[in-house]
């Protein structure tokens, strides 16, 4: 199954038992605190989400590399390359 | 099999208009394998580049000799990385193939292909070994804020749509297992940034092997290329393909 597949699937699952919990005639209802905990649950849920990226994505761009010591090294190593290449007889 | 002194690598350059870069590329890759002991050879794939690449690589294959490097042009069909690459592989002498950019982008420092790809290789004997900016030391040089805001943002995208077991999808700085190499083309169909995405997600449905290793991106292009609207849109419309494919 294609990863579409499995997220549509595990949301109609997880949907369905959602639905059926909040729209359970009052007869087969859940006592009431269950209910007030579980009815809002995927809005919670999707902020936490939501709140997870964002922190995720921010602490990974505060972290992200600056390789300083590599463009220098780099630099260095143009110099060299080119001052051997010319010995060897490359017309730049 | 793990690597040893039998191994070759080869290098598969796909290039246009790097007449500046090349040689510099050459040099360094060339100093690196020797100083490792490493065999090798570097296979150049040009774009018919009009600034006299083709020509400076030949001057190359005179001081190398023409075992160590091979230049082919690629003319009648359009060239994108795929093209190159199964047209490289053709001329590919080695048994472990790198792909990395002509540009100086990947970062080639003389401990890095020994210590580095070589050694991650031998380490876990991976089919495939992934170059990383996002973890370990690895990193870039000369993007600002919003370039790496861009780059951890589609990347974590990436990741939860995907969940692909490698941190860096886009990246294509890497070192693979020629066999491998060919069985992942075949199946691979997307273009640009995607299809480096496509080739680790397709290298985990067959079971291959992923290491991953710490490379620089020293970007010193970026001042000239921004990231556009365009590449982004099309990223996102190649990342949910594969979400829906895959």
């Amino acid at each position: 199954m294609t990863r579409l597949g499995r997220c549509v699937l595990g949301l109609v699952l997880l949907g369905s038992a959602w639905a059926a919990v909040a729209l359970a005639p009052p007869g087969l209802r859940l006592p009431e605190p269950y209910r007030q905990v579980l009815l809002p649950l995927p809005l919670y849920l999707l902020v936490a989400f939501g709140c997870y990226s964002l922190a995720t994505v921010g602490y990974r761009l505060a972290t992200f590399n600056d390789c300083r010591e590599a463009a220098a090294e780099l630099q260095e190593h143009i110099r060299t390359a080119r001052d051997d290449l010319r010995r060897r007889g490359l017309r730049f | 099999m793990a690597a040893g002194s039998a191994d070759k690598f080869s290098v598969l350059l796909p290039t246009y208009n790097e007449r500046e870069n090349l040689p510099l590329v050459v040099w360094l890759l060339a100093r690196t394998f020797q100083e490792s002991g490493i065999n090798f050879e570097i296979i150049i794939i040009d774009d018919g580049s009009p600034d006299g690449t083709q020509e400076v690589a030949e001057q190359l294959e005179k001081i190398y000799g023409s075992d160590k490097i091979v230049m082919r042009e690629i003319i009648s069909v359009p060239f994108s990385s795929g093209t190159a690459y199964i047209h490289g592989m053709k001329h590919a002498s080695g048994n472990f193939i790198v792909i990395m950019d002509a540009d100086l982008s990947h970062h080639v420092s003389p401990s890095f292909m020994y210590s580095g790809f070589n050694l991650k290789q031998k380490e876990g004997n991976f089919d495939i070994v992934s170059g990383t900016r996002y973890k370990g030391n690895g990193g870039v040089y000369g993007w600002d804020l919003k370039r790496k805001l861009i780059s951890r943002g589609a990347n974590f995208l990436t990741q939860v749509l995907l969940r692909p077991g490698a941190s860096d999808l886009t990246g294509s700085f890497r070192l693979y297992r020629k066999e491998v190499l060919q069985k992942l083309m075949e199946k691979c169909v997307s273009k640009g940034y995607v299809f480096q995405m496509e080739m680790i997600v397709r290298a985990r449905q067959l079971g291959y092997t992923i290491g991953e290793v710490p490379i620089s991106f020293v970007d010193r292009v970026y001042g000239e290329s921004k990231l556009g609207g365009n590449e982004i849109v099309s990223f996102l419309k190649g990342l949910l393909t594969l979400f829906a494919t895959t």
